[in-house]
């Protein structure tokens, strides 16, 4: 029961309010804003964006002092044990399945993230691209049973909810 | 002409979908420079995000991966409660700081909404087709590839996940070749 507590829910509602504004601050939740990060050809005139750089860098420092916290205790507040990844192998679908998101990534300038966190202003258009995402998402574990390290891991946590 | 710089560029390559939102784009072009990077905003925003996922974390033990609680909101999935408040909380917080804090704006000054981005004119593919492969790719890579900007960019580095570096490492430079092969005529 303790994954569902009180206290897990309320922080996994806390996180997600502070990732989105996060999000919006950061102004990551701009596609223009992105793609004008990743227009490395416009560095020699000057007309780079590096701010993404510097949303990455604020984000790291601070999860890395969570992880370091982190791995000095046995487990999170609220569940019994640190969901990590176990499976630890560069497999062909890591590869392949960055160079895709990489693609979708560098046609429009948003990821999941901010792209879920537009339904705040619901530019238009942006159903088409959730409903791809969610579709891409559902067929893509179909054509590739990825992550099933983490599945199984899940799995055999499912008796002690 | 320079790739990606002439205001002719601009308005041709980098429109977005709905000019009437995005007001300071459509009626004035302007190339991107050094004046719309915004490290301040950037570095504090970028803060609340690893807050953000140090709390998941340390909380719960769970890796703030956006593709990752969004895809795994359909069973067999054995958690949805606290995925689906995750994202409901993201859209809330989102739109509580553009309320908060108007002035950092979101594609434009006094939080204007942000559009999304037209295809490439000289594609001569319709946008919504554009975002729909756009969405497809992401959906799928992110899937298979177990994460994406925030998993692996984000919680992956920070574990010091080989995964995660060999990952982002190939969403960044595919990303950027994309953008390279897509923005230019």
């Amino acid at each position: 029961m303790a994954r569902r507590s009180i206290s897990y829910l309320a922080t996994a509602a806390l996180s997600g309010l502070l990732f989105g504004a996060g999000l919006y601050v950061s102004q990551m939740v701009d596609p223009l804003k992105v793609l004008h990060f990743l227009d490395f050809g416009a560095i020699p005139s000057g007309g780079w964006d590096p701010s993404l750089a510097f949303v990455m860098g604020g984000a790291l420092i601070v999860m890395f002092v969570a992880v370091w916290v982190g791995r000095r205790r046995p487990a999170p507040l609220f569940d019994t044990a640190f969901h990590e990844p176990a499976f630890t192998r560069i497999d062909r679908p890591l590869v392949i399945g960055a160079a895709l998101f990489g693609v979708g990534w560098g046609m429009s300038g948003i990821c999941p993230g901010p792209a879920i966190s537009l339904l705040a202003f619901l530019p238009s258009n942006l159903w088409l691209y959730l409903v791809a995402l969610f579709v891409g998402s559902y067929a893509g574990s179909l054509i590739v049973p990825s992550g099933r390290a983490q599945q199984a891991a899940d799995a055999a946590q499912m008796p002690a909810e | 002409m320079e790739h990606g710089l002439s205001t002719e560029m601009w308005s041709q390559n980098w429109s977005v979908a709905d000019p009437a939102v995005i007001v300071g784009c459509a009626e004035t072009p302007k190339v991107a420079s050094m004046d719309s990077f915004t490290p301040l905003p950037a570095l504090l925003g970028g803060g609340l995000i690893g807050l953000a996922s140090a709390l998941l974390w340390l909380g719960n033990g769970r890796i703030a991966g956006i593709s990752g609680i969004f895809g795994r909101l359909l069973p067999p999935a054995q958690t949805v409660i606290w995925r689906l408040l995750f994202l409901v909380a993201m859209v809330a917080g989102a739109w509580l700081a553009s309320r908060a804090f108007p002035s950092l704006g979101v594609g434009g000054p006094a939080g204007r909404a942000a559009g999304l981005v037209t295809a490439p004119a000289w594609t001569g593919i319709p946008t919504s087709v554009w975002l729909v492969v756009a969405g497809l790719l992401t959906g799928v890579g992110t899937k298979i590839g177990n994460g994406c900007t925030s998993g692996h960019g984000v919680c992956g580095l920070a574990r010091l996940s080989r995964r995660s570096m060999v990952a982002v490492a190939i969403f960044f430079g595919v990303a950027i070749v994309t953008v390279a092969l897509t923005r230019i005529v």
